[in-house]
This record gives structure tokens, C-alpha cells and sequence, in this order.
């Protein structure tokens, strides 16, 4: 049972605050990603969390205790880092019982849960070899063994599959989220790619210059971004200028669309904001609806299993996606209206 | 080990470092090798022959022992040298950029004082009248200044200043490329700051200190000014004496011969300790 509780949380590097005030709950047994581009302080987290980096201010709970004062090697986490970081003069069953030998744990002993872990990674038969005679998700999954090595109170994993190639990258989402939700463990993932989030997380924590933005589930998160930038980071997404003229009807392109007022709520009453148009949500027709809105054909992609046809209305470009079943029968350069689901749109802050 | 196709034309290239090594390596060293086996002419210089005489002469416990106290004393200074410019070479290697070109400027600094001036510099600090003997007086913890100079320990001092800039810059390269995420997975997984450095960053630069160890120890071999200045006679290593037949006695033959022993047990010993290297990293 770990549950983690972060408080006001700061970190600054000179002039450069990496993370801002960060306040943050993780329930036990969850895996919560954190996700944001490059440089928006999610590593600096995760590694203030493991001890690396020492905070400028606020406290790191775990259970109810205190971490500041505990230093990275007493904290009892385990971590997959970046690079991997596996010892190049052990081998592999050494290395996965590296926590436990510097713990001064016996050889019998540090070899028998060596193999454990190995067969729990499903990474038999490689015990004595060494790591630079294992491919790119051999590596991982020693990491991975390695991390857990001690039964960890907390999994921290920074960026763990930023080496794979996409298909083994999905793969190995998969098989992580299975290796969590079946020892239970609390863990954190830190990630750029909002598929891989999407893919493994309970929770998802969108962070931007150092401060979280958003918390939610994943479907949550996509569904509602709370901002312009989250809806466009996370996944596709079509954003509109747009002004809120009442409770439950925005000005888009010119004219009054009605919106269900739980998702024109982000904004106030004659503020202007972004409508977010998934790409799903759009349907593209050879005519104007009536509440449709005309534009010009710019591409039409066929991807196999989706249909992608791109729409020039008023000089903005509006991306739709279907299926082959329903691609609409326009042609590229031609005129179409579009439509969208008023019921799945969300109007946010510019 | 990775074999390319030869390169059409790039021959010619080769030619320049084989000229290089044969002109500045190989004739002085055939010189020196012919000379050994010289004979010595008595209050002349010497004439070609193949005289033995040189060789035996050098067999004896007299210039054994000068033998072993080189190599010792070489092998020491080496590893106090490694000893402290690893550790050294580590932390600057964590520092900022700015501050990290600041050491290693003055440490390249250092390399431009001769031996001579480094051996009469070390000679004056631990001097009765000048050296640091007036200033454990001043702060109490002796009662009249002391001679620290000749001894073995300054000696050593010596040998130890002269070498250190030259395994910093060794060891710097490799240690500013080290993955600075596995001490802290050894951090993460358990093992404190020091314990750390020991299981991992230590063993992971292996090859790298052993090349420090060797480089120094071959560098410090061939000093023989600092014997003479800041240790006793019995301190004299092979390099002083090697001199002193050449310069002094007039003796070539025997000079050379002493060099080629020098130069053949060194060999032996740097081949023998990348062997043992070598072995340890198949066993694996």
C-alpha cells in the first residue's frame, strides 16, 4: 500500500524554475504518466520524487512521511531511467541483483531472485550474458527486473521506452501495464508521447513550463481538455476562434452553433476562446447542411484502415477522420460542407 | 576488431607515419641497439664490435637492485597519481562547463614546467630555510623549521606532481563520456554516493585507469632529474645512472645497454598488465 502526496512542490535552477508548485495525488496501486513536451519539468519531477534532485520547496509524501530528508539510496524506489543505465561490467542476472548484493544480500539468494525477476519479465536463458549482447527490449526488460528488484515501494520510470522502435514500443506499453496492475505496485510514468499515455495510464498529468495543467483520466483529458494547448497536444485536434455569445451557444466561422453548456463552461460569457473539434467528430458532405459550413477539398489521404480528407473553410484547415466504410464521395478541389457534433466539442480557454 | 576494404589510393597516406616512426623510432633505435653491443675505448669513445660485456656487466645485484628501485618507485608514483587524479578527474567532470575548461587549463599549465623547474621548486618548498617546514612552525605544529628534502617521500612528491596533469587528461575524456544515469541507478538501487563510485563508476572505467596507470608509469620511469635533486643516492634510478655512464663516464655502450634493459622490462611489464586486463574482460 503506497499512496504519494505532493505538496506545493518547487524546483529551481538558478533563474529557471523546472517545477512550479506542483500539488499532486497518486492512489495506491495506480499508474499515473506524466506528460508534457520537452523541457515542462516532468523528468525534474519524477526525479524529485526519487531523490536525484533536491526541492526548493514543498514536501514529497509518501504513506504520510516526509521524503526530503531521505536520501535516494534509503527511499526504497526502484527506477528505470532514460538510458537505461545498466552496468556494462555485470551481467545480466548480476545486474538484476545489483539492489539486492549492495543491500548485502547472499549470492544464493541474489541469484534465486534474479531468476524470478527474469522469468517475471519473461527474459529466460539470459542470465549470464552480458548487456551489450542483448537487443533493445532485452535491455528494457532487464531494466525493468532491476527496478523492481527489492519489491519497491514506488516504480518511477523516466521515459522507459523512448529506445524502442514504434512496434516494439507498443508492445512493451502493453506488456508494463500488465506487469503493474499485476504486482499492484504504485508507479510513474514520465513521457513526451501522449499515445503511450493514453495506452498505460490511471491517471494522466499534462505539465507545461514547470506547472500541471491538467489531471484526469485519460479518456477525461482527451474528452475535456482544460485548454487550447492540451487539446492540441493531446492527440488531433481542430481549433477554432470562436466567442461565447450565450450559455449554451458560441460564434464560430460567423455564425451561432449551439453547445451544450457543460462544455462552453471553461470560459465566461462573451470571452473569447478555442472550439476543440476532434477529427472523428467531423463529417465531411458533398452539400451544405443546414447547420453545416462550406468549404474547399485540400487532400484526401487513404491510410488503409482510416480515411483523412483535410477541408479549407474560411482559409482555416479542418481535418476529418473516418472510416473507408463512411469516406464521403468529394473530390480535391472540389466544394464540401462540413459538420461536427456539437455533443463532443469543448470550447476552452485561447 | 573491424577490418575495412582497402581503400583504392589511399596508400600513399600510409607512407607518411611508416617515414615518421622509421626516421624518429626505429634507426635511432637500431643506433642504440648496435651501440650496446659496443666496445668502449678507455678515455676514447668506442668502437663497433659485438661485445656481450655491456649486458653481463648489468647483471649483477648492484644494478639489479638499481632495476627494482625504478620500478617501484615509478609503480608507486603511479598509483598515488591514479589515486588521486581519478577521484579528482571525476568531480571536475561533474562541474559546470565554464569552471570544468578553468581546471583543466591550469592543470594543462602545469604540463609546461619542466622537470628541472618542478624538481628545484619542490627542492626550495621543503627546504629548512624556505619551505613549508616555517610554516608548520608558525602554526604550532612543530618547534623548529625541518628539512623535508632529500628523502624518499619527496621524491615521490615529486614524481607525483610531475605526473598527475598527465593522467588527468587521460582519464578526463572517457569520464566526461560516462552515463551520468549509472551512478544514480546505483544511487536507486540502493547503494550510497561512495558505495556507488565503487561498484559502478570504478569497475565501468577499468580500462581507462589502467591506461592512466601504465602511462604514468612510463612517464615517471624516464625522469632523472628529480632523483638527483630531491632524493638520496640510493634513490637513484636506472634513468640517473643510465645518464651518468652516457654524460658523465663517457660510457655509451653500457648506457645503451641499461636503456634496452629499461625499455625491454617496462615493455614486459605494460604487456603483462594489459594481458592480465585482457584476460579479466573474457573470463566475463
Amino acid at each position: 500500500m503506497t499512496t504519494l502526496r505532493i505538496r506545493g512542490l518547487s524546483r529551481a535552477f538558478g533563474e529557471v524554475t523546472a517545477v512550479e508548485n506542483v500539488d499532486l495525488d497518486i492512489p495506491d496501486g495506480k499508474l499515473v504518466c506524466l506528460l508534457g513536451p520537452s523541457g515542462c519539468g516532468k523528468t525534474t519531477l519524477l526525479r524529485l520524487v526519487a531523490g536525484l534532485e533536491v526541492p526548493t520547496a514543498g514536501q514529497i509524501l509518501v504513506d504520510g512521511v516526509d521524503q526530503s530528508r531521505i536520501p535516494a539510496h534509503k527511499r526504497g524506489f526502484g527506477m528505470v531511467f532514460q538510458s537505461l543505465a545498466l552496468f556494462p561490467h555485470l551481467t545480466v542476472a548480476e545486474n538484476v541483483a545489483y539492489p539486492l548484493r549492495i543491500r548485502g544480500s547472499g549470492r544464493a539468494a541474489c541469484e534465486a531472485r534474479a531468476d524470478e525477476l527474469l522469468e517475471l519479465v519473461q527474459l529466460p536463458n539470459v542470465r549470464n550474458r552480458r548487456i551489450h549482447q542483448l537487443s533493445g527490449g532485452q535491455r528494457q526488460r532487464v531494466a525493468i527486473a532491476r527496478a523492481l528488484a527489492i519489491d519497491p515501494t514506488l516504480f518511477l520510470l523516466d521515459e522507459p521506452l523512448s529506445a524502442l522502435d514504434a512496434k516494439l514500443r507498443e508492445h512493451m506499453q502493453i506488456e508494463l501495464r500488465m506487469l503493474q496492475q499485476k504486482l499492484g505496485i504504485t508507479t510513474i510514468v514520465v513521457t513526451h508521447d501522449q499515445r503511450e499515455a493514453m495506452a498505460m495510464a490511471d491517471l494522466v498529468v499534462v505539465m507545461d513550463r514547470g506547472r500541471v495543467l491538467q489531471t484526469g483520466s485519460p479518456i477525461e483529458i482527451y474528452r475535456e481538455p482544460a485548454d487550447s494547448f492540451i487539446a492540441a497536444f493531446i492527440g488531433t485536434s481542430n481549433l477554432v476562434r470562436c466567442r461565447r455569445i450565450a450559455a449554451d451557444a458560441v460564434r464560430v466561422f460567423g455564425r451561432r452553433v449551439s453547445v451544450p453548456e457543460a462544455r462552453t463552461r471553461q470560459i465566461a460569457v462573451g470571452a473569447e476562446g478555442m472550439l476543440s473539434i476532434r477529427p472523428e467528430d467531423v463529417v465531411v458532405e458533398t452539400h451544405v447542411g443546414d447547420d453545416g459550413f462550406e468549404g474547399v477539398v485540400e487532400f484526401i489521404r487513404d491510410l488503409g484502415a482510416s480515411v483523412e480528407v483535410s477541408v479549407s473553410v474560411h482559409g482555416l484547415r479542418i481535418l476529418s477522420v473516418t472510416t473507408p466504410k463512411d469516406r464521403p464521395a468529394v473530390e480535391v478541389g472540389q466544394p464540401a460542407g462540413i459538420r461536427f457534433h456539437t455533443g463532443r466539442v469543448v470550447v476552452t480557454a485561447p | 576488431m573491424s577490418s575495412r576494404p582497402e581503400q583504392p589510393g589511399s596508400w600513399p597516406l600510409a607512407l607518411f607515419p611508416a617515414a615518421a616512426l622509421i626516421v624518429f623510432f626505429i634507426i635511432p633505435f637500431a643506433i642504440m641497439l648496435a651501440v650496446s653491443f659496443f666496445r668502449r675505448i678507455e678515455g676514447g669513445f668506442f668502437e663497433p664490435s659485438f661485445d656481450l660485456a655491456n649486458y653481463l656487466r648489468f647483471l649483477s645485484p648492484f644494478f639489479g637492485k638499481i632495476l627494482l628501485t625504478s620500478l617501484s618507485l615509478s609503480a608507486g608514483a603511479a598509483a598515488i597519481v591514479v589515486a588521486i587524479a581519478f577521484p579528482f578527474t571525476y568531480i571536475v567532470s561533474r562541474m559546470a562547463r565554464r569552471a570544468q575548461t578553468m581546471v583543466l587549463v591550469f592543470v594543462l599549465s602545469v604540463l609546461s614546467l619542466s622537470e628541472v623547474i618542478i624538481g628545484f621548486a619542490w627542492s626550495t618548498l621543503l627546504s629548512r630555510t624556505a619551505g613549508i617546514g616555517n610554516l608548520f612552525v608558525w602554526v604550532g605544529l612543530t618547534d623548529a623549521p625541518q628539512a623535508y628534502t632529500p628523502s624518499l617521500a619527496a621524491l615521490v612528491v615529486g614524481l607525483v606532481y610531475l605526473g598527475f596533469p598527465y593522467a588527468v587528461l587521460t582519464i578526463y575524456p572517457s569520464v566526461s563520456r560516462l552515463d551520468p544515469e549509472l551512478p544514480e541507478a546505483a544511487r536507486m538501487s540502493g547503494a550510497s554516493p561512495v558505495a556507488a563510485f565503487l561498484s559502478v563508476t570504478l569497475p565501468v572505467m577499468r580500462r581507462t585507469i589502467t591506461g592512466a596507470l601504465i602511462l604514468v608509469f612510463v612517464f615517471t620511469l624516464g625522469a632523472y632529474l628529480l632523483p638527483q635533486v630531491l632524493g638520496r643516492p640510493r634513490h637513484w634510478t636506472l634513468s640517473v645512472h643510465i645518464t651518468d655512464q652516457a654524460i658523465f663516464q663517457s660510457n655509451l655502450p653500457f648506457a645503451a645497454a641499461m636503456a634496452m634493459f629499461l625499455l625491454l622490462v617496462s615493455l614486459a611489464l605494460v604487456g603483462l598488465s594489459l594481458a592480465a586486463g585482457a584476460d579479466r574482460e573474457r573470463r566475463r
